[in-house]
């Protein structure tokens, strides 16, 4: 049973234990006169000037530029490939060595691979992004075409509800909660391959930028990077909870009521 | 046998044999009957009887291993159009993520006809079912009851010719049950469409037919073709306290006693 909480308390038990732990950066970090670990007040000082400002703009936009491409497209040909592999006993036992050892490969190594075929641009990070943001994605989409109720399988037959019909109405929506699964584990997977893409071969982008101020010692400015990639990070989740809920309201519906009886 | 004369649906010489790497498992051995059109026939036998093995060869679902259905004339190759199917599983058989309009209405957009005419069907169908303004809830919002109306509203809006139903109240309380099943000889004395309606309900099976096949044991064959000569208006109460009610009842009942003990009729 899911307990009524008053939201103002929701949104403090939320916000206790990130408050704490930025006060006690705050306090344990001031005046410190360590280099590599400057007080907060600096890096906030730092993150003030150098993200909200004009110039934060052509290193933010490309680097999420390329991972919406590389992200939805790994989505697609996830979700693409996933359900007839899922659908067919024969296709799988074909592909899953493949897949197995596809997905074992960790998609950074793949830049310097990448490179030498697509260069050092755009479509190389957006498929070092697809390479390893596909993987969740086809693999849960195979497991929740699999797991479909084979008591409306059966009705969808018996009705004979075939062809696109059949795939917009009964696969896709009774695959959705596994396929969003995938796409959540897809999303953090993308950040992480996003930067490192961009600290590779780059000359814009946020992964760019942040090798640009370690190299150059100018740590608060690195800091102050981080905190921007965890903005962008929780920023990026909010918003899938949010499709998620839209989209899958039904199955939380659905759940709520079979915990209830 | 009854309703031959014009027969709906014919079931001839039917057999089913489960075959995997492992083992072969024989579901049914040789059942025939044939259902007259508008006739309503109760399909009753022990668990394990294939019952619903039989009904999904019927229903065009599984392919058998030998024998035949004919519907109207047509030999049977997979579910046919004019044939609509109420499961067991009510909380299964639904599609969760449509709300009830839609769930009603989804196998009539495979059907070439007019949204207007579709609309109609939806609308007529749900009233049939006595449910009126749960357009728009989602099924696991409505009781157990409620969603199997739901079911029984779409395969109504299909505008079946033989409508096959599963133990479809299986799964639902006495009260409900009664209630449904009141509602099913309504709706098959309004719609005049054939009904195969299989149970393991014995005093079930006699309320609602007008034969009652007796299944035997798997692998199965028919142990005895029931007529049900009660009156045609039918209660709860009053049917189900008539003495030839009892009479009846108590001669299913008996020969699913015999079914369970293994008993099978000579083979011919």
């Amino acid at each position: 049973m899911k307990s009524v909480v008053p939201p103002l308390r929701r949104v403090t038990v939320m916000l206790a234990l990130p408050a704490a732990s930025i006060a006690t950066w705050w306090f344990t970090s001031a005046g410190s006169q360590n280099f590599y670990f400057p007080p907060l007040q600096t890096i906030l000082d730092t993150f003030a000037k150098l993200w909200f400002s004009s110039q934060a703009i052509p290193n933010v936009l490309p680097s999420l530029a390329r991972l919406s491409v590389g992200y939805l497209a790994a989505a697609f040909l996830g979700i693409a490939i996933g359900i007839p592999v899922g659908a067919s006993r024969t296709l799988r036992n074909v592909l899953e060595p493949v897949l197995e050892f596809l997905r074992a490969v960790p998609p950074p190594v793949l830049v310097p691979v990448l490179i030498l075929f697509t260069g050092i641009g755009n479509e190389m990070k957006a498929l070092v992004i697809v390479s390893g943001c596909i993987w969740p994605v086809l693999l849960n989409t195979v497991a929740g075409v699999r797991s479909l109720d084979e008591v409306l399988e059966e009705v969808v037959r018996s009705y004979r509800i075939g062809g696109l019909a059949r795939l917009w109405h009964f696969v896709l929506p009774g695959a959705s909660p596994q396929i969003f699964t995938g796409l959540r584990q897809s999303l953090s997977i993308g950040i992480i391959l996003m930067v490192v893409s961009e600290m590779f071969a780059a000359s814009d982008g946020i992964g760019f930028v942040l090798v640009q101020y370690q190299r150059t010692f100018a740590i608060p400015e690195m800091w102050s990077g981080i905190i921007v990639l965890g903005i962008i990070g929780i920023v990026l989740s909010l918003i899938f909870r949010a499709v998620e809920g839209w989209i899958l309201g039904w199955y939380h519906g659905l759940r709520q009521s079979q915990r209830a009886s | 046998m009854q309703g031959a004369a014009t027969p709906m649906l014919e079931v001839k010489r039917l057999r089913k044999i489960y075959e995997d790497a492992s083992r072969t498992v024989e579901a049914i051995r040789d059942v025939s009957f044939s259902v007259g059109q508008g006739e309503l026939v109760c399909i009753v036998g022990p668990s394990g009887a294939g019952k619903t093995t039989l009904l999904k060869c019927v229903a065009g679902l599984l392919a058998p291993t030998s024998g035949g259905i004919i519907l109207e004339g047509q030999p049977v190759a997979g579910p046919p159009p004019a044939m609509a199917v109420v499961f067991q599983e009510y909380g299964r058989s639904l599609f969760p993520w449509m709300n009830v309009h839609d769930n009603v209405a989804l196998p009539l957009k495979q059907k070439k006809m007019s949204a207007e005419r579709r609309e109609e069907l939806v609308r007529d169908a749900l009233a049939s079912v006595d449910l009126v303004g749960v357009d728009g809830a989602y099924p696991w919002q409505l009781s157990g009851g409620m969603q199997q109306r739901v079911a029984i509203a779409r395969a109504v809006a299909y505008e079946p010719h033989v409508l096959l139903m599963d133990e479809p109240f299986a799964a639902v309380d006495a009260q409900t049950r009664a209630d449904l099943e009141d509602l099913i000889r309504v709706l098959w004395r309004r719609l005049r469409v054939t009904v195969l309606f299989v149970t393991h309900d014995i005093d079930e099976s006699v309320y609602l037919g007008q034969r009652v096949l007796v299944m035997s044991h798997a692998p199965t064959v028919i142990m005895e073709d029931v007529a049900i000569d009660l009156p045609d208006e039918r209660t709860q109460l009053e049917t189900r306290s008539m003495i030839r009610f009892g009479e009846l009842r108590k001669h299913v009942y008996s020969q699913i006693q015999l079914a369970k003990q293994g008993w099978r009729p000579p083979t011919e």
